[in-house]
């Protein structure tokens, strides 16, 4: 965008590259607090369903649209409290933190093609990276309290999203692997096409890693059945006890944001990201190269594509959380290190001897794109003094 | 003289310089003389070890700014890739020493009910 | 498309015609940026030094590596930043946070030292710092700004290194080099030295069976020591007033 605003606008570099950037932060801003939004109000809903009720009924006609509007002004107009033994600074600090590193991990994800906040070549990385510093608000949150509850919510779920990394490390790491490439828009840009194309379909190791990633995912949020950090039945609302108003929203927009961004990294992963079940845009003719308008659209119906998986893997979270019971801490730590992990490693060797034996998934060429993937890993500027040493790595696909 | 004046003169015009490698040396050398400060001052086992991070940090962003192509000055040679290497495994290096002294740290606080260093003093002579 | 296109021109050309987005358009976000990520990791470190209590230096030591992770962006070490951020903030912190949450009874938050030591310290830092500092900006090859290059995606070349297999190609003023070691004795040290530490660490931290009660429990059961859990529960007490879980008054 940023191009167009110097070419075509005739706007000064550094103004054209702000312009680009704050329009990138308040559209990401826009995603998370309006999927919030969004998914207060599917939450409740969906919990009444399962519970055999209706849910919200009466604010803003028979659905309960309002729902969450109604929530939000509320929990803008409660009173702001501290514990008096509390940590002023580190008290009020915390649901910052978490909601910054929730924020942060959406910069390097992409909606589709060229639209993405940053295009970094360590994407994955970066992401898991990212994902993992939220529990720095957590601990925060529940030392800062002078609770005994909130620093046992606290410590609790700091152990799990600390442990629950090593298999979600694992898991992320079988896509990078068949794809080549820690970027995340090639990652996807690879599973173009029709859904046999989808690193899901590609392997049965690769498909067993999917389901131990979203066990790891669900996790890594805090969702049930992992949730012992805001078990209400337990410690009344674990790290959070403490925290009312608009300081609590904060922690709430930061596990919203999270659950919507392992979605969404799952769909880039293993479900092809924006390219869909059926591939929409060159079925109408619409393929990238045809004009700026037709580009357009085809990331326009890509980004909208994302945006549905993702959504469906959050519903599919929720679904979840109402349905399965509560999990202890130790049963927590059992699953990570005993079930997970050792499941994650085996597979992942696994989808390594595949790609070695069967480079062309599971049945060698099928539906895969032929011709070079854009942007595949070649060595920078130079590469060609040392290809004599070293083997090439242009990424060809063979029809 | 005092060395803090003779040295805070240049660093002002570094300020209005473009960012160049002096800049990220400067960075790593607060940084580093941060971190033996902290060390040097800090009682509690556990500030000890923060100041052992800073120290390490510090070499990182001074690896980092040599390798950077970003910061390479016509006729200049980035070490490129070996930087970037190096801070790489000076970073796990951190990571493991920084388990090992925790377990050390914690058996200290098992055994003595402190953890202030200068309770440690057993072997004192 | 156009009307995006018009409706940004519209917006945005009385704006530079004016004059008045004359700064935004002069800065230098490279420079403003390294500033920024600068001051708050030289900030931090030194609050880091001066903070009294424990947990608090903990955070800043937290914003500190972070702003540094943002140095490592900046400087096109994406990897490394990715690594530090991950590896870095995301584990050996967490590790140093869980100590100090661990260890963070009522007499041991703040520690103060002596002031004969303070000024020992101060002054042995203000010297090395001089020294350092010195060094720095003595060499006039390390001052000249950089010469515009565009940094090639860095992970897989690292990868590759680290197999042994070096695909970043000589510099054009470097003598003829053949070929460049790879890491891989490196690598595999390095992986070695951590099952060792993970072995280690593990065997340190195992929960022993004695006969005679450790000396903490001595001390949990002879005085009662303000526990983390005890100063929460008098926090508690006086924030009873407030807090929902009261139960009793309220």
């Amino acid at each position: 965008m940023a191009e167009f605003l110097i070419t075509t606008v005739g706007l000064p570099a550094s103004l054209a590259w702000t312009v680009t950037a704050v329009v990138a932060a308040v559209l990401i801003l826009n995603v998370i607090a309006g999927g919030a939004l969004v998914f207060i109000w599917a939450e409740r809903k969906i919990a009444g369903r399962i519970q055999d009720r209706l849910g919200p009924t009466r604010t803003g006609g028979k659905f309960g649209w309002l729902q969450s509007l109604a929530d939000g002004i509320k929990l803008l107009a409660k009173e702001d409290l501290m514990p008096e033994g509390a940590d002023g600074m580190l008290f009020r600090l915390a649901p910052y933190v978490s909601f910054c590193a929730s924020f942060c991990a959406f910069i390097a994800l992409p909606f589709a093609f060229d639209f993405v906040g940053q295009r970094l070549n360590v994407g994955v990385f970066f992401v898991v990276a990212v994902l993992g510093l939220e529990v720095f608000g957590v601990i925060l949150a529940g030392y800062a309290s002078a609770s005994k509850w909130s620093l046992f919510g606290a410590m609790r779920e700091a152990a799990q999203v600390v442990s629950y990394e090593v298999p979600l490390g694992m898991c992320v790491v079988v896509p990078v692997m068949l794809a080549g490439s820690m970027d995340l828009v090639t990652i996807a840009e690879k599973q173009a096409g029709w859904f046999t194309n989808w690193y899901l379909f590609h392997d049965p190791f690769t498909f067993v890693i999917f389901w131990v990633y979203v066990t790891c995912a669900v996790a890594s949020v805090n969702r049930a059945p992992f949730d012992l950090a805001e078990a209400e039945s337990e410690l009344v609302a674990g790290f959070h006890t403490e925290y009312s108003g608009l300081r609590w929203s904060f922690f709430f927009m930061a596990e919203y944001g999270s659950m919507f961004l392992v979605s969404a990294l799952a769909a880039v992963l293993f479900m092809g990201g924006w390219n869909g079940p059926i591939p929409v845009a060159s079925l109408l003719g619409l393929s990238e190269g045809t004009g700026d308008t037709a580009n357009y659209f085809t990331r326009l119906i890509g980004m909208v594509n994302l945006l549905g998986k993702a959504t469906l893997g959050v519903l599919v979270m929720m679904w979840i959380r109402w349905t399965l019971p509560r999990l202890r801490i130790d049963q927590v730590m059992t699953t990570c290190l005993k079930y997970c992990t050792p499941i994650a490693a085996v597979m992942f060797l696994g989808a390594m001897l595949w790609q070695v034996a069967l480079p062309g998934g599971l049945v060698p060429g099928m539906g895969r794109p032929a011709g070079e993937i854009r942007e595949g890993w070649l060595p920078g500027p130079g590469g060609g003094a040392a290809s004599a040493s070293a083997p090439a790595i242009v990424v060809q696909v063979t029809p | 003289m005092n060395p803090a004046f003779a040295v805070s003169v240049p660093l002002l015009g570094l300020i209005s310089e473009p960012v160049s490698v002096a800049h990220y040396l400067v960075v790593g050398a607060i940084l580093f003389v941060a971190g033996v400060a902290c060390m040097a001052v800090k009682r509690n086992a556990l500030g000890v070890l923060m100041g052992i991070e800073l120290v390490l940090n510090g070499a990182n962003v001074n690896f980092v700014a040599f390798a950077s192509p970003y910061l390479q000055a016509e006729g200049g040679r980035s070490i490129g890739l070996d930087g970037q290497v190096f801070a790489l495994f000076v970073i796990l290096l951190a990571a493991a020493e920084a388990a090992v002294a925790l377990a050390i740290t914690l058996n200290f606080y098992n055994n003595h009910a402190t953890v202030d260093i200068d309770r440690a003093d057993d072997l004192k002579g | 498309m156009n009307t995006l296109a018009g409706g940004l021109f519209a917006m945005f050309e009385p704006l530079v015609a004016s004059g008045l987005a004359l700064p935004l358009a002069g800065v230098n976000w490279h420079t403003f940026f390294f500033l920024v990520f600068a001051a708050v990791a030289c900030g931090f470190a030194v609050a880091v030094v001066a903070a009294d209590n424990v947990v608090r230096m903990a955070l800043y030591l937290v914003l500190s590596l972070g702003a540094t992770a943002g140095l490592f962006f900046l400087a096109g070490a994406e990897f490394v930043g990715a690594m530090q951020l991950m590896i870095y903030v995301g584990g050996t912190l967490v590790l140093l946070v869980f100590g100090v949450m661990l260890t963070a009874q009522a007499p041991f938050v703040s520690i103060k030292s002596t002031a004969g030591d303070r000024v020992l310290a101060g002054m042995v830092g203000a010297a090395l710092l001089a020294v350092l500092l010195q060094a720095a900006l003595s060499v006039p090859a390390w001052r000249k700004p950089g010469a515009g290059r565009v940094a090639e995606p860095a992970a897989t070349p690292i990868g590759m290194a680290l197999v042994g297999v070096r695909v970043d190609a000589p510099e054009a003023g470097a003598p003829a080099i053949n070929r460049r070691p790879g890491y891989l004795l490196p690598f595999e040290i390095v992986s070695v030295h951590l099952l060792v530490v993970l072995v280690g660490a593990a065997y340190l931290a195992r929960a022993k069976r004695r006969k005679t009660p450790r000396a903490i429990e001595v001390a949990a059961s002879v005085e009662p020591a303000a526990s983390v859990a005890e100063h929460a529960e008098i926090g508690r007490d006086r924030s009873r007033g407030s807090s929902v879980l009261a139960g009793g008054r309220s």
